[in-house]
């Protein structure tokens, strides 16, 4: 009985007493607003997604490590790490002030470091930096897949400042920064062009101008294989990446409030059907080709489904995505065969996934997006005509071409200065060995033959 | 009958192979192993610290050959394994005193193929 009574005793003294205290705090610093609020659940969501998105550079690492040999393990996780470590430091001193920069139709030149920067969103400056670092690094990790076990680190190592810097950024600028694609009604909404088409391109080039592993192809033409040596790790990799695309795509709302509520829950509902699709496609597609379920080409065609809804997935219904992401996996086996065909080693499948599945994402925009859910035009399938997938066209082939030269050009260079290739020797014995003085398995036999 | 046992480079092995084929001897096991001869090894580094390696990468062949293969055999596995430089291997022949195929039964010169 006492106790109930000294319990309200002191709930009646101390209660007014808090609220006189909060009253108090009150007049220092105004309550926060609604838009306050928003803002801040706004600003989360982007560095959340941004953290997603970098979790991604662990799914590329995976991946890479485990679709090539042990022998140059090293290498290629140096690579992966590396060239985050680089295009992050580049896009924050000159990339980011290129993308977002004011300036022209073709590139932004204010904001240097991120000195009177400019912000075109609605979260504060670094956050909506970081958001877009991690994007940048993302186009520039694809390419180290296409160029593994034979590329001189040092080579790979000059590239990495240049991309993030001059190339990816110029892309960005016509996209999103405002410059002349956006101006036409091109849309790209996470980056199928921007990011993945990009880095596809270049992993293309690089992979040309390297030439194909020792042994990939046979005196008669024909493709051997090399197989990777850690499948679970290139799944983990996958998983990763697919859990991050999870960040990739819906972050890029860059909100989740007043319209964004819905459009980002459409957005992950579409990445999520896309990535269904094109892993089950790519798998009836290899089956049917090749008579057995490659594993591999799931992986593939899983990240296929996913480049290609990349671009589409705010503007077009989740019935769509399902096609789109089929159609993805389906092209991934196709290009990698593509590919074969010509002579073009890329040992993880980088450009049929990034290249030929990011030009497809951004082409479908063209063909199921719809007007409503916030594309300048209808598409073709929604009674828009050709118009929208004409402006898609241009910028695939703007971007592309942009691409393919700078990057052939900077390959050119630094073959000139250093070299892009290592010696034959060098890649018979593992690059670990020779370019990082160190060995990735040291406790196990592994067998450096192949 | 004899049996020879090379043990080689490891980046040697697909041009050995290569040039066995070519000699017509297809059959032979492969092992991985660790080994040194005459030479030092080399040096790798692990954060910071140097570490001395001096059992290198190598890979064993074990070939059961009949007699009239025995040089064309050597001569292949040289030809594949030789690079010039220290390291690029030793081989022995041994007597073979019976052979037998596990899946006909056959005994003696017949199952060395």
């Amino acid at each position: 009985m006492s106790k109930r009574l000294t319990a309200w005793g002191a709930t009646l003294v101390g209660l007014p007493l808090m609220l006189a205290t909060t009253a108090l705090a009150d007049d220092a610093k105004p309550a926060p607003t609604i838009t306050d609020v928003a803002t801040a659940v706004d600003t989360l969501w982007v560095l959340v997604t941004a953290f997603l998105v970098f979790f991604m550079q662990a799914g590329f690492a995976c991946v890479e490590a485990g679709f090539t040999r042990a022998k140059n393990v090293c290498n290629i996780l140096a690579k992966n790490f590396i060239d985050f470590c680089v295009s992050s430091l580049m896009f924050f001193l000159i990339g980011y002030a290129i993308m977002f920069g004011e300036g022209n139709d073709w590139l932004g030149w204010t904001g240097f470091a991120l000195s009177d920067a400019k912000n075109p969103s609605g979260v504060p400056l670094y956050a909506y930096w970081l958001f877009q670092a991690v994007f940048a690094g993302t186009a520039a990790t694809i390419v180290s897949g296409a160029m593994a076990e034979r590329t001189k680190f040092i080579a790979y190592l000059l590239y990495t400042f240049v991309i993030s810097a001059f190339i990816y950024p110029v892309i960005g600028h016509w996209t999103w920064g405002g410059g002349w694609l956006s101006g036409l009604g091109f849309a790209d909404f996470a980056g199928s062009t921007v990011v993945h088409a990009t880095g596809g391109w270049m992993a293309l080039v690089g992979a040309m101008m390297l030439g194909p592993r020792i042994g990939k192809y046979g005196p008669d033409g024909k493709a051997k294989a090399i197989t990777g040596h850690n499948l679970p790790l290139a799944a983990l990799g996958v998983m990763i990446l697919w859990f991050g695309w999870f960040g990739f795509n819906p972050g890029s709302t860059l909100g989740v409030n007043g319209a964004n509520t819905e459009a980002v829950a459409l957005v992950a509902a579409n990445t999520a059907l896309a990535a269904a699709a094109g892993g089950l496609f790519a798998t009836i597609a290899v089956w049917m080709i090749y008579g057995k379920p490659d594993v591999s080409m799931l992986f593939n065609g899983v990240l296929a489904g996913l480049v290609a809804i990349t671009a589409p997935c705010a503007y077009v219904s989740p019935a769509a995505s399902i096609v789109i992401g089929a159609i993805g996996g389906v092209l991934v086996v196709l290009g990698v065969m593509l590919l074969d065909k010509l002579h073009i080693d890329d040992p993880v499948g980088a450009v049929p996934v990034h290249c030929l599945n990011g030009v497809w994402g951004t082409l479908a925009v063209g063909v199921w997006g719809q007007k409503a859910l916030g594309l300048a035009n209808d598409g073709l399938l929604h009674g828009g005509g050709l118009g929208q997938l004409g402006v898609q066209a241009l910028g695939v082939i703007a971007c592309g071409a942009y691409a393919v030269i700078s990057m052939a050009i900077v390959f050119a260079i630094i073959r000139a200065i250093v070299g892009l290739r290592v010696t034959p020797e060098e890649e018979l014995r593992g690059l670990d060995i020779d370019e990082h003085g160190m060995e990735g398995y040291a406790d196990f036999q592994i067998f450096t033959t192949r | 009958m004899k049996l020879i046992i090379a043990y080689v480079k490891p980046e040697r092995l697909n041009d050995v192979k290569q040039a066995l084929y070519e000699a017509q001897v297809y059959n032979m096991s492969v092992t991985n192993i660790v080994g040194s001869g005459r030479q030092r090894g080399y040096s790798e580094t692990y954060r910071g610290a140097e570490m001395e390696v001096n059992l290198l990468k190598k890979v064993r062949l074990e070939i059961g050959v009949n007699d009239d293969f025995v040089q064309p055999a050597i001569d292949a596995i040289t030809r594949g394994a030789r690079t010039g430089q220290i390291g690029d291997g030793v081989l022995f022949v041994l007597p073979v005193e019976q052979a037998l195929r596990i899946r006909t039964g056959e005994l003696g010169p017949p199952a060395m193929g």
